[in-house]
């Protein structure tokens, strides 16, 4: 049990992670599928963020330890842990993965925007953005455009 | 003193958590988008407005209680109009309320005959 | 291992975290696009919530404008123009993918086992690397915000290749999409009626704050959380309010087309730019310690930040400050561009269907 109240951040990571695989999977639609990898995108985002947070640390906006917020943060840990783990008497979570994080969300959606725009051209090529649709218009197309032989 | 602030701004927490929690279940339970509008709005303007009484009283008087003045001078003026937003939409495409009639420039407009309790304005 | 405070958010994280979940499975089980899109802001704005509890300022803030603001609107755009609404469902497509889902999931939570518990403090991620940077950034840089000097300093070179990335999605979607210059064409839109006055005057007193607000994000982006991206999202979602409301020939007249696109390739110029000018002054590609040559820097006062007493690398404040007033012109004219793109295109395809 204490298992899972220790890496019920990484069960749930991997649940949202299966639901967005699951979508892109199983829905012909070409825009379920775009939500879809969002999800899936998002969730790995969350793993990251849940790799770096340190308990009972704070944001990684460092600030100094006698002020009124150092003192106030310092007052609930245990002093041998804030003089181990802390920078300067203040505990910080782990800034590494925000970074990557952060410009991760916004490449991501502009790639969204990139798909969405292929969905649109690709419904205004065929009529419709369901998948199997389209495999068969173009099937019929490809039968049309070479002649049998 | 600042405990029995403390004890205040933690009850005017909860209340708006209650609040909004009613709002959720009144945006369940309502009969017609008009209606589930009104409960929705009932969650930003009153439990946002209680949460951050509560808040204010939290913290020390400064520069976080104007921030927190300002966040709800901007929740004031947006969540209404988001509000208003919607019902215009739900007015153009078409829905009409369930219950009751609407007033419009002087047109009285019906709502649809099917709706069944037939309950006047 | 001592266990300090971990209780209360370690509930109020249970909770986020079982909220994203319900909203996911909402979003697999739901047929209709619209409501998914819906759900995903939702979601958005639940995982910007959960962001803040692990401590994540500045991605928590991106995440709410990125997720709940930008993503919506453009997935909203495409299914208008893609018309659709409901997806059609067959069952037996779904046998494969579930089984599929379910085994990898369980051997991905099988391994999950071996990773450190949340919010371990010696695990090797927080350990290293990431201590490094804690406590080398104010003797290096001199700026409070970790993730902004970590971004915009010591991992600068990504952070160009990030910016670049942003850049090559504007001009793939309006390579697809157009540039929306063809709204221009669309007939004025009729006077509009007493309907939507709320919605104009809120619009009209919120836009300038918005944009200062942006601006606000964008210099305090290395005192507090915030910086560049999260400040050209916000720019671009002024413009596209405007939009919304006011038409989008109006929002074209204001901020066009043309200006849109070369703001986009200017902050690409203007990152690189800082990168040549640290070169030729004899530093490394993006090294700001040699932005400024010795005489220029010997110019500058030394009350500029306050405190005279006090040694300040002039040069990386500067060269942070350029950078990411060169991710912001990228960032706001990318969305900007990708909005109009979409957008410009409905008016273009009504105009076709009602020609044909």
């Amino acid at each position: 049990m204490t298992w899972l109240a220790s890496h019920f951040n990484y069960v749930v990571v991997v649940i949202l992670m299966m639901a967005g695989l699951f979508i892109v999977f199983s829905s012909g639609n070409l825009i379920k599928r775009m939500i879809g990898l969002a999800m899936f995108q998002t969730s790995t985002g969350l793993f990251y963020i849940t790799l770096s947070k340190v308990s009972g640390g704070t944001a990684a906006i460092t600030l100094k330890a006698d002020s009124e917020t150092g003192r106030a943060l310092a007052a609930p840990l245990d002093p041998a842990y804030v003089a181990q783990f802390g920078v300067d008497g203040v505990v910080y979570s782990n800034p590494l993965p925000h970074v990557l994080i952060l410009t991760a969300i916004v490449v991501g959606v502009a790639t969204l925007a990139v798909g969405l725009a292929i969905a649109v051209r690709v419904r205004e090529a065929y009529g419709t953005v369901e998948a199997d649709e389209i495999d068969a218009l173009s099937r019929v197309a490809a039968e049309q455009a070479e002649p049998a032989p | 003193m600042v405990e029995a602030l403390h004890w205040i701004g933690g009850a005017f927490i909860v209340a708006g958590a209650l609040l909004s929690i009613l709002g959720a279940v009144g945006v369940l339970r309502f009969p017609d988008v008009y209606t589930r509008i009104h409960a929705a709005s009932l969650t930003d303007t009153g439990g946002a407005t209680l949460m951050l009484l509560g808040m204010g009283f939290l913290s020390p008087l400064g520069f976080v209680t104007l921030k927190l003045l300002l966040v709800w001078g901007f929740v004031m003026l947006t969540s209404p109009a988001a509000a208003n937003a919607l019902a215009n939409a739900a007015y153009g495409a078409g829905v009409r309320p369930r219950i009751g009639t609407f007033q419009i420039m002087g047109d009285d407009k019906p709502g649809p005959a099917s709706s069944g309790d037939g309950a006047a304005s | 291992m001592s266990t300090p405070i971990l209780d209360a958010s370690f509930a109020l994280n249970v909770a986020l975290l079982l909220m994203l979940v319900a909203i996911a499975f909402a979003v697999v089980r739901t047929r209709s696009l619209l409501a998914a899109i819906l759900l995903m802001s939702v979601y958005s704005l639940a995982s910007a919530a959960w962001l803040m509890v692990a401590d994540a300022a500045d991605v928590a803030f991106t995440e709410a404008v990125v997720g709940a603001g930008v993503s919506t609107i453009v997935l909203l755009g495409a299914i208008l123009l893609a018309r659709g609404e409901t997806e059609r469902v067959n069952w037996k497509l779904m046998i494969v993918p579930g089984v599929l889902a379910a085994v990898v999931g369980g051997v991905l939570i099988y391994a999950a086992s071996g990773l450190p518990n949340y919010g371990d403090p010696a695990s090797p991620a927080n350990s290293h690397v990431g201590r490094a940077y804690l406590e080398a950034t104010y003797r290096d840089i001199g700026a409070p915000n970790v993730v902004t000097a970590v971004l915009a300093s010591y991992r600068g070179f990504d952070t160009l290749g990030e910016t670049v990335v942003i850049f090559a999605a504007c001009i793939g979607v309006a390579l697809m999409l157009g540039f929306g210059s063809r709204a221009t064409l669309a007939p004025p839109t009729e006077i509009p009626n007493d309907q939507h006055v709320v919605l104009r005057v809120v619009a009209k007193l919120l836009i300038p704050l918005i944009v200062l607000f942006a601006f606000y994000v964008q210099f305090h982006g290395d005192l507090g959380a915030g910086g560049g991206f999260q400040a050209g999202v916000i720019m671009a979602v002024a413009i596209i309010l405007h939009a919304l409301v006011f038409g989008l020939r109006a929002t074209m007249a204001a901020v066009p087309v043309s200006l849109a696109r070369s703001v986009a390739a200017l902050g690409v110029v203007v990152y690189a730019g800082v990168g040549i000018v640290c070169i030729i002054n004899g530093g490394g590609f993006l090294d700001y310690d040699y932005l400024f040559s010795p005489r220029v820097e010997a110019m500058i006062p030394a009350n500029l930040l306050g405190d005279p007493n006090h040694v300040h690398h002039w040069g990386q404040h500067f060269g942070i400050l350029f950078i990411e007033i060169g991710v912001l012109l990228t960032v706001s004219a990318t969305i900007v561009t990708m909005f109009y793109g979409f957008a410009g295109r409905t008016i273009e395809t009504i105009e076709a269907e009602r020609r044909t």
